[in-house]
């Protein structure tokens, strides 16, 4: 083990520099496993940590990201009225949405995880690994021209105030990845919402804006193409008229599914080729996911089986009612538009802002599927509930677990 | 093909032929509405006719003496076919309980075949084994002094009447200190024969149950009673509300006491006999109903007891477990929990005189030549119990107990009081690359994110690494899955974190000792020392009442 004894060598002091020991720590533990061994109690350790159960969140995202980077790329050229075949102009579309999500995502985890560090170095503990979710998850729930600045802002929020105010990893109220989005949506709404924000590379998204390329994509990948004889990045293209970059559901609102279907196809929508947050789009891939997360139970089964019943408790009620279109609208339509999926699959399940008792998580996710579903039918200012409604039920998550745990006390003292 | 399965195969026919029917039965300008009250009608309509026909068959069969084994003699599924029953045929009428939640830790190094009679020198006791004891007991011997089997070692100056005797006859040869010159350990080296201290113990059916009492503190015997909540040595005066006794052990690597209990039926019996003098409820036994054969006939066959059959996973055969699922303790009673070998000793005193503490020890863990059980006494040296043994390297761990909740010992030390088994693991007091994402050596655990679940049989080598660093609690819902009560393990945890008594009480911490929440703390991913803090939680709830 020359490595490991190299990189031992290499240890800074904890007192002259906390934080770089503490920088080092974490990434040291990240790539060994440490020799610690147990005392009494136990004498033999299940094979699961923190660090393993995060990191699985984090490969079940992995197909989202996939997807996510791809669509960039292929909704920048649809609206150019380009490649508008799913594979045509592979190597730009691609390149195309690397070059916006890698930024978000360096910048993300650069951000959140010096905070993470500082704080982890002044309280003088290890650094825990909640940010491994909620740097993985930022990215995806966030559109994909958002400026890096307020990207910044909302991560320098939630980290701070979220977390750390509350304690750090396995604390906090609200989940991180949430809280940041909402605050760009309460901060800098018209970077999150309405039909400009979806689809990256224009200026704006009216019939003949100009496509805004950078020197990497001019400067760095055209030459490369040209000489592999590909085609290159056009600046002179622009969007065509009469598109719009609305996403499926506020089309839904203005004029219920039929509105949806004359701009996109079911199998779009289930396949996710169609403008919306970066990663939660790809029906298709959350569901895998999600069944990732169910079968290796790292996430609980109970959250997202209450979220759908929920739904479709909701909807059916709604479509009782039904006096605007959007009531009309199925469950079946619901769970393909909108991020109902992701929601279900990686923002409710996040086990420190859940229920954390059996009982409870039913009824946590019950809560969040039918008052998500009634913000996103009812709320003329934004036709997406799902943020709030996990926000929402978060706070109120302790109080779940409380009637749970008061009905266990009583239940005990009767036997008396 | 089962009873069950063709019963529940018949009904889905049924319900599908309804469905050719129904569509029969349809015109072309009939709607969806229609055609569901049709079906439901015909369902209906047949339901009706099948259950008539049932009925008089079950009344024939009434008639006719058939339906002796009360089984659900009836064509339409109970509710309880759908699940196709474990209960074994030996269980009888006796209550049977199957437990879905817990984790069998199956590892190398199982003790296998008979019990092999060993010669070991040096015996001790340690009062640190008894919860509660005074650190500095009184002891009634001295170095160089010659004891019998049941003479006087120490008595808790706290409560003089219950006396500590000692397992073996021989010399006293050291009576070591430790921090704050409490007692560590009075050591013994043993006679070659035992020689036993004769007493004439009183008739337990004549005896009130004061005398009775007293005899056995007297005699040594109160200290293999454990009494429940806090693990106590039992308070002569108090009657306790139930006397329990599980006679299997789920842990790894435990003892089959099927072998254990072999040729002691007699002292059982009576051991069983003499605490159902001592309580005024009952004496409950749990005995094993997860094997084809039936549990030895010591057990099977006791009288004067109450039996539950359990099947499931760990901790199914642990005391604590077996309690909340026949006779949960209440508020402000006491109960007692004995083991088997326990039982055998205080029924061997009451029938020969003689405090008769042998013991059949486990020897077990992969790193160990030759798992085998061994017959010895009460507080044997390791180093003598594992002299015939070799050890596969030198990197190891020697447990008194299993491995979720035995004891840390070295070479020189004895086996705890309590224990009848030894393990031998080894220490993984190694780096690992990428360990906990590419694990090099497969490991037990409950996660599904290791390929573990598709080798249910696979037995692992177990090492004490612990596979990750301590953090607060992230993951829910995990310790409920491997503690059959109705318990939330972290809420109490955390109850107990915050020093609330009322609310710790409230979530049960008083039906649970150390052995219970093992299994939490093994699987706990953010690797929280559970039994360390139920253990304070206990101290403090017995401290404070």
């Amino acid at each position: 083990m020359s490595l490991l004894n190299f990189i031992k060598k290499i240890e800074p002091d904890k007192k002259k520099s906390p934080f770089l020991h503490t920088a080092f720590d974490a990434f040291f533990t990240f790539a060994f496993t440490p020799n610690s061994v147990t005392k009494d109690g136990v004498h033999i350790r299940d094979g699961m940590d923190l660090k393993r159960l995060m990191v699985h969140v984090v490969i079940a995202m992995q197909l989202c990201y996939v997807l996510g980077t791809y669509n960039i790329g292929h909704q920048h050229f649809l609206a150019a009225g380009q490649y508008t075949g799913l594979f045509d102009g592979f190597h730009l579309k691609l390149v195309f949405g690397l070059i916006q999500l890698l930024p978000i995502f360096i910048v993300t985890h650069v951000v959140g995880l010096g905070i993470e560090f500082y704080y982890a170095a002044k309280k003088g503990h290890a650094v825990e690994e909640g940010f491994l979710v909620t740097g993985a998850l930022i990215p995806l729930i966030m559109p994909p021209d958002i400026p890096l600045w307020i990207l910044s802002l909302s991560i320098i929020f939630a980290v701070i105030l979220g977390k750390e105010a509350f304690g750090g990893t396995g604390m906090n109220i609200w989940n991180i990845a949430l809280l940041s989005r909402v605050f760009v949506f309460f901060a800098y709404p018209l970077t999150i919402s309405g039909d400009q924000c979806w689809i990256a590379g224009y200026d704006k998204i009216v019939g003949g804006a100009a496509a805004d390329y950078g020197w990497w994509h001019t400067g760095f990948f055209n030459p490369i193409f040209e000489s592999l004889g590909w085609a290159t990045f056009n600046p002179a293209q622009t969007v065509v008229d009469g598109f719009s970059g609305a996403t499926p559901l506020a089309l839904a609102y203005e004029g219920g599914w039929e509105r949806v279907t004359s701009i996109f196809s079911e199998s779009q929508l289930l396949w996710g080729t169609i403008p919306g947050s970066i990663g939660e789009t790809g029906k298709i891939f959350i569901i895998l996911g999600a069944l990732f997360l169910v079968v290796t139970k790292v996430a609980s089964w109970r959250i997202m089986a209450g979220m759908v019943v929920g739904l479709i408790a909701t909807t059916l009620m709604l479509n009782a009612i039904g006096s605007t279109p959007f009531m009309h609208v199925t469950w079946t339509q619901h769970l393909l538009m909108g991020s109902f999926l992701f929601a279900m699959a990686f923002m409710a399940t996040d086990p420190v802002t859940a229920s954390t008792t059996n009982s409870g998580k039913w009824i946590y996710g019950i809560l969040i599927g039918a008052i998500g579903l009634i913000i996103r039918v009812m709320n003329p200012a934004y036709p997406e509930g799902w943020m709030l409604a996990i926000l929402l039920i978060n706070t109120f998550a302790p109080t779940i677990d409380y009637f749970v745990i008061e009905s266990n006390i009583k239940k005990r003292l009767s036997r008396a | 093909m089962s009873a069950q399965h063709s019963k529940i195969s018949l009904m889905a026919a049924i319900l599908l032929m309804n469905y050719p029917l129904a569509a029969q039965s349809t015109t072309e300008n009939s709607n969806t509405l229609m055609v569901a009250i049709i079906t439901i009608t015909l369902v209906l309509l047949l339901w009706a006719v099948l259950s008539l026909a049932n009925n008089l068959m079950k009344v024939e069969a009434a008639k006719n003496g058939i339906d002796t084994i009360k089984e659900n003699f009836s064509i339409i599924p109970g509710i309880s076919d759908f699940w196709t029953s474990k209960k074994p045929s030996y269980v009888g009428d006796h209550k049977f309980v199957s437990l879905n939640k817990g984790h069998n830790i199956l590892l190398e190094g199982e003790a296998t075949g008979s019990v092999e009679k060993i010669t070991v020198n040096r015996f001790a006791l340690l009062p640190s084994n008894f919860h509660g004891i005074s650190p500095i007991p009184k002891v009634e011997v001295e170095v160089g002094q010659n004891v019998k089997a049941g003479d006087i070692i120490f008595y808790d100056k706290k409560r003089p009447e219950i006396k500590y005797v000692s397992p073996v006859s021989g010399e006293i040869t050291a009576i070591e200190r430790g921090e704050k010159r409490a007692i560590a350990s009075i050591q013994i080296l043993a006679d070659k024969k035992i020689e036993y201290k004769t007493v004439k113990a009183p008739d337990s059916d004549k005896t009130s149950r004061e005398d009775l009492i007293n005899f056995m503190a007297e005699n040594g015997l109160l200290p293999h009673i454990n009494q429940r909540p806090f693990d106590r040595v039992p308070e002569p005066s108090v009657i306790p509300a139930n006397i329990f006794i599980s006679t299997f052990d789920t842990a790894p690597l435990a003892p089959d006491l099927n072998v254990v209990i072999e040729g002691q039926q007699l002292a059982f019996q009576k051991g069983i006999d003499v605490l159902s003098k001592l309580t005024d409820g009952k004496v409950f036994l749990g005995l094993d109903a997860r094997k084809k054969q039936a549990p030895h006939k010591a057990f099977a066959e006791a009288q004067n007891v109450v039996k539950t059959y359990f099947a499931g996973k760990h901790p199914c055969g642990n005391v604590g477990v077996q309690i909340h699922h026949t006779a949960p303790i209440k508020q402000g009673t006491v109960v007692w929990t004995v083991q088997v070998q326990d039982v055998v000793t205080i029924g061997k005193m009451f029938l020969d005189g003689v405090y008769d503490a042998s013991r059949i020890i486990a020897v077990t863990g992969a790193e160990i030549s030759n798992p085998k059980y061994v017959s010895t006494y009460l507080g044997a040296s390791i180093d003598d119990v594992l002299r015939q043994q070799t050890f596969s390297n030198d990197n190891i761990r020697i447990i008194s107990g299993d491995v979720l909740s035995g004891k840390l010992k070295t070479m020189e030390e004895f086996i705890n009081f309590n224990d009848d088994q030894i393990t031998v693991v080894r220490e993984g007091n190694e780096y690992e690359l990428f360990g906990w994402l590419l694990p090099i050596s497969p490991r037990p655990s409950v996660s599904n994110t290791f390929p573990n679940f598709l080798y249910p049989d696979h037995k692992f080598e177990a090492e004490t690494n612990t596979h990750g660093e301590k953090r607060a609690f992230v993951l829910s819902g995990l310790y409920e899955e491997v503690l059959p009560m109705d318990i939330y393990p972290m809420h109490l945890m955390k109850s107990i974190l915050n020093k609330d008594i009322e609310k710790m009480e409230g979530l049960g911490v008083t039906e649970l000792t150390e052995e219970d929440v093992a299994l939490c703390e093994f699987v706990c991913v953010s690797k929280t020392p559970m039994q360390q803090i139920l253990r304070e939680g206990l101290e403090l709830m017995n401290e404070q009442s």
